[in-house]
């Protein structure tokens, strides 16, 4: 039987939404699941993680040095708890994209990248050429299977569970040769773009910084998240984490309206599990409208005025 | 200071993927192939480096068979000094490049190692995370600014929650995302000069790398189409599909 351990994400204070999808896959896998939790004082986030449907245990390694997620540090205590597990997994955020190929260096095998369905324990389907092809990969046999979980292509795991919390000392000391300096964050009070229900992205065509004012204020009304093509963001109308696409962030919305996008495969891949895409597009050519389920050819200021008046 | 850098052939960005009909992998006969742009940005950033006289030297490093040459001729003509290809007629996974870039850093002793954050071909955003943990060394992934300061290098990490910034120890891993630069264009008389300058050649077993433990890679799928959607006139009709789905 598998035996699962999940690197949680985490800011030191609660747990990334990411974890909780890796626990849903780690079930598709079957067996038994743990999650480390790698951090200082993140008991807040233990007591989250312990809750986690199917979870059986949390195990906390808590050091100062481990408060940032420093790979070099990270790995160094997964690959110390890696031993007894059949895989080793964790988002394929930028944390986990991070961490997860240096574990599976240290411990000597390749990495499974994305996994975005289960065929078998060690068997998994992942997206590659941004989401253009879909392959089918095996680990090879009695190695320890360690991967990436396409956070967009799982629910996330329910929390009724009760799991034990287990703490574990430290195994290595602080790298020296990288010093964390800090995080700069947009800090919007606006929901976050990976786990929002609903998100409103500006593209290009909405033309400048000020022209974003409006994505926001329809994001407001609606409750929505705010997202943006790289065009947008390259442009400087908008902040780099808002993003999407397959150098951006990776998401599955509910809905997900798209305004002045004109739809690069590029942009394409980071909505296709979205439930509803709607677009608005001046170009009735635009290839976005090939993937949207509702579109409207038509000028976005117009039709955001529009929708502002009708929603009141 | 030297500086490698990690080149990888791929399908060119612009071209569109078309799965082959038998699952074996996507057809890439005819089609065109580029350097992975990420790559090119870290060419590009090693070459800034170069040019604000923190480094002596630029070498272009592939993993491949001889076609990547074109790739690394690519390099030459954008600046690099010299170019090396590490041989090798089957595609390498990611813990394979790591191995075999260890040991050409083993020879050349570089202070930096550049690679992009990923291929965009297998997306795996692996091989530079695993150099380093092989090399015991830092890592800076996601690299959207860096600056070198004799012996250590700050640079600014595009994360998911915004910009993260990290003070590495030389010799350091860096990957780099896209807002780093934007790439210079080759002149054609660079690619004439390109040509003059030194490739060489070292096959994978002549590193003292075997293959082991690959992934096994098997049947290819064009994605899951979206049902084919509706097109409305205005803001109201709009309003009224949303209404109609449950979701305003
Ligand atoms: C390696 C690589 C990775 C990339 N990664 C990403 C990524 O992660 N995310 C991403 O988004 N892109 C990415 N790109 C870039 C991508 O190829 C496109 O260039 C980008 O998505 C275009 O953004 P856009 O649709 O906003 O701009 P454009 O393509 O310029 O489209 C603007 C659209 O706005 C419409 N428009 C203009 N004015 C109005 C108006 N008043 N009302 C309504 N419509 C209007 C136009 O008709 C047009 O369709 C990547 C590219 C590369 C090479």
């Amino acid at each position: 039987m598998s035996r699962i351990l999940i690197i949680a994400e985490h800011d030191g204070q609660s747990l990334n939404i990411s974890t909780a999808k890796c626990v849903s896959c780690a079930q598709a896998i079957g067996g038994d699941i743990d999650i480390a939790v790698i951090g200082s004082g993140a008991d807040a986030v233990a007591a989250e993680a312990a809750a986690l449907d199917s979870v059986t245990k949390v195990i906390v390694v808590d050091a100062e040095h481990l408060e940032a997620p420093v790979a070099a540090n990270w790995a160094a205590e997964a690959v110390a708890l890696a031993a007894d597990y059949s895989h080793v997994i964790g988002p394929s955020t930028t944390m986990g994209r991070d961490l997860m190929p240096r574990i599976a260096a240290l411990a000597g095998v390749n990495q499974i990248s994305d996994i975005m369905e289960v065929n078998g324990p060690d068997s998994f389907k992942r997206p590659i050429y941004a989401g253009n092809a879909i392959v089918d990969v095996s680990a090879p046999a009695g190695s320890t299977v360690v991967a990436t979980v396409r956070a967009a292509s799982w629910k996330a795991a329910g929390s009724s569970g009760g799991a034990a919390v287990e703490q574990r000392a430290a195994s290595s000391s602080a790298a020296t040769h990288t010093r964390y300096i800090g995080l700069e964050s947009g800090g919007s009070e606006r929901p976050d773009l990976q786990s929002a229900s609903k998100v409103v992205s500006g593209g290009r065509g909405v033309g400048s910084e000020d022209g974003f004012q409006v994505i926001y204020q329809l994001a407001d009304k609606l409750g929505a998240a705010v997202g943006a093509s790289r065009a947008a963001v390259d442009a400087g109308y908008c902040a780099n984490d808002m993003q999407v696409g397959q150098t951006g962030k990776i998401i599955s919305p509910d809905l997900y309206m798209a305004f002045g996008i004109s739809g690069a495969i590029q942009h394409v891949t980071g909505i296709k599990d979205a439930g509803t895409i709607v677009a608005v597009n001046k170009d009735s050519e635009a290839p976005i409208f090939e993937i949207a389920d509702i579109g409207l050819a038509g000028d976005l200021f117009s039709v955001i005025a529009d929708l502002d008046e009708l929603l009141g | 200071m030297k500086i490698l850098v990690g080149i990888k052939r791929v399908v060119d960005y612009n071209v569109r993927i078309r799965v082959l009909s038998d699952g074996s992998g996507v057809d890439t006969d005819g089609v065109k192939m580029s350097v992975n742009p990420f790559d090119e940005i870290a060419l590009e950033e090693a070459l800034r480096i170069k040019e604000a006289g923190n480094a002596d030297e630029v070498i272009v490093v592939s993993a491949g068979g001889d076609e990547c040459q074109q790739q690394l001729r690519t390099g030459l003509a954008m600046g690099a000094d010299r170019a090396i290809q590490i041989q090798s007629s089957e595609a390498l996974q990611p813990l394979s490049v790591a191995r075999a870039f260890l040991k050409i850093i083993e020879r050349e002793d570089p202070g930096l190692v550049i690679f992009g954050k990923q291929a965009i071909d297998d997306d795996n955003s692996q091989t530079g995370q695993m150099l380093a943990a092989l090399w015991d060394r830092p890592q800076a992934t996601f690299a959207s600014k860096m600056v070198v300061n004799g012996s250590s290098a700050t640079v600014t990490r595009e994360v998911d929650a915004g910009l993260e910034t990290v003070e590495v120890d030389l010799p350091a891993v860096v990957t780099v995302d896209l807002r780093l630069n934007e790439p210079r264009f080759v002149k054609l008389p660079d690619i004439m000069k390109a040509k003059r300058k030194p490739l060489d050649v070292v096959a994978l077993d002549e590193l003292g790398v075997t293959v082991e433990g690959n992934i096994e890679v098997g049947n290819h799928a064009p994605p899951p189409q979206r049902e084919k959607g509706v097109m409305v006139e205005d803001a109201a009709q709009l309003i009224t599909e949303l209404k109609n789905r449950g979701l305003l």
